[in-house]
C-alpha cells in the first residue's frame, strides 16, 4: 500500500488516502469520488495527467476547473 | 499520443497529449483563431474586459492586454461589478485589481450598493426570487450601461465552451429558443446603438483548458464559490454535462459545434425582435419597462410597506 496527501481546493481541506502499490491518478480520483473533467491535479506545482503513477507520500493538489459563480 | 519529449500536463479531448510549452501555444493560437474566425475584432477597439477577477476572466484580460501591445490600435480597459455577495465578490474583486495593477490597466467598479441602494444579499433578503435570475438582470444592465459611458466599442467576457454548452441545453430544457439565438461568440441578434457588443474569445476552449493555461501562467488564485450557485438551475445542467462528457468524451464540443451550425437560422428567425427604449430609464429593452427597472420597483414597493 502507498500513502498520499491530497489538498482538495474546492473543499478546502486536506486528506491522507491509503491507495494500492501501482496506483494511479485516476485510482485515486475514482476513489474519492471525484469526475476527472472537473479538475486538474499537481504534484510539487507540476501538473500530472490521469495515467500517471502515484508513489508513496506523494502530495498532490486537487484543483476545481468549474467557476465560481 | 505525446507532443515531444518533454512531460505532458494535459490530455486534450481528442486524446492528444501536451506538455506546457505546446499546450500554451495551442491554447493560445485557438483564442487568436476563434478572435479571426467569427471576426469579433475590428481593426481598431477600445475593448472593455468584464473582470470578476476568476480565471477565466483574468485569461482574457491577460492574452487581449498582450494582443493590445503588439497593436496599438486595440486598448484595454477593465469593468467589474460588485453585486454585494459577502465573503465572495470582496476577494474575487481584491485578485481584479492586484492584477490590473501588476499590468497597469485601469479597472471601473460599479455596484450595486451605489447604483441600486441595495447589495445583492440585501436584495435577497427582501425578494422571493432566484438569486441567478434577479443578479444577471442587475449585472448585464449595468456592465452595458456603463461600457457604453465608458465609451467602449465592445465587451470582451471570460465565457468559456462549457458556460456556452450549459446555456445552450439551459434553454432547450427551458423551450427558450429565443435566448439561444443571442449566444454565440458575438452575444446578440441585431445591432444597437446603445447595445455594447459582447464578445467571447474563450468560445471554444473548454474549461479545463482555461483551468490549465490558467495555472501555469500564474492566474489561478485560491479557490472561491459563489454562495447563491449550489441554489443554480445551471450548477445542475453543469454536473449533468461533465458526466456526459466523462463517459463520452468530446460531448460538450459536439453540442456547441452542431448549435454554431443552427445560429444563423435562429438569428434570422429572432431579427425582427424590436428593441426599444424602456419607458423609466431608456435602456435597451424588448419590453416597455427593462426587467432591471421591474425589480428595482419591486424592491422599492417592499421598502415601503
Amino acid at each position: 500500500m502507498i500513502n498520499i496527501s491530497v489538498f482538495i481546493d474546492k473543499e478546502n481541506k486536506n486528506d491522507k488516502i491509503e491507495l494500492n502499490e501501482n496506483s494511479l491518478v485516476k485510482d485515486l480520483l475514482n476513489q474519492l469520488n471525484i469526475n476527472p473533467v472537473t479538475v486538474i491535479v499537481s504534484r510539487n506545482n507540476e501538473l500530472i495527467l490521469e495515467d500517471e503513477k502515484l508513489n508513496n507520500n506523494d502530495e498532490l493538489k486537487i484543483l476545481s476547473v468549474i467557476s465560481g459563480g | 499520443m505525446d507532443c515531444c519529449n518533454q512531460k505532458p500536463i494535459i490530455e486534450l479531448t481528442a486524446g492528444e497529449k501536451l506538455c506546457k510549452s505546446h499546450f500554451n501555444d495551442y491554447f493560445e493560437t485557438k483564442v487568436f483563431k476563434t478572435i479571426r474566425q467569427f471576426e469579433l475584432l475590428d481593426k481598431e477597439e477600445h475593448l472593455g474586459i468584464a473582470l470578476s477577477g476568476g480565471k477565466d476572466s483574468l485569461t482574457v484580460l491577460n492574452l487581449l492586454n498582450n494582443l493590445s501591445k503588439q497593436n496599438p490600435k486595440i486598448k484595454i480597459s477593465a469593468i467589474a461589478i460588485d453585486e454585494g455577495i459577502h465573503d465572495y465578490r470582496d476577494k474575487t474583486l481584491k485578485t481584479a485589481k492586484e492584477f490590473c495593477d501588476q499590468i497597469s490597466i485601469k479597472l471601473n467598479i460599479y455596484s450595486y450598493k451605489k447604483e441600486f441602494g441595495l447589495t445583492l444579499d440585501e436584495m435577497l433578503k427582501i425578494l422571493n426570487v432566484k438569486p441567478c435570475t434577479i443578479c444577471g438582470i442587475f449585472r448585464r444592465y449595468l456592465l452595458n450601461k456603463k461600457s457604453r459611458e465608458l465609451k467602449f466599442t465592445k465587451i470582451a467576457t471570460g465565457h468559456n465552451l462549457d458556460d456556452e454548452c450549459q446555456s445552450i441545453m439551459m434553454n432547450q430544457m427551458k423551450n427558450n429558443i429565443g435566448a439561444s439565438a443571442r449566444l454565440g461568440p458575438k452575444v446578440g441578434i441585431v445591432k444597437d446603438e446603445k447595445f455594447i457588443q459582447r464578445i467571447k474569445p474563450l468560445y471554444l476552449c473548454t474549461e479545463k483548458e482555461v483551468t490549465t493555461y490558467a495555472f501555469i501562467n500564474g492566474l489561478l488564485d485560491n479557490f472561491t464559490e459563489c454562495p447563491n450557485v449550489s441554489r443554480s438551475y445551471r450548477a445542475q445542467i453543469r454536473d449533468m454535462l461533465n458526466q456526459m462528457e466523462n463517459k463520452f468524451p468530446g460531448t460538450k464540443y459536439s453540442i456547441v459545434n452542431s448549435f454554431l451550425q443552427t445560429l444563423p437560422m435562429l438569428k434570422e428567425k429572432f431579427k425582427h425582435e424590436s428593441i426599444k427604449a424602456c419607458v423609466k430609464c431608456k435602456e435597451p429593452s424588448s419590453k416597455d419597462v427593462c426587467n432591471a427597472c421591474h425589480y428595482v420597483e419591486k424592491l422599492k414597493i417592499v421598502c415601503e410597506k
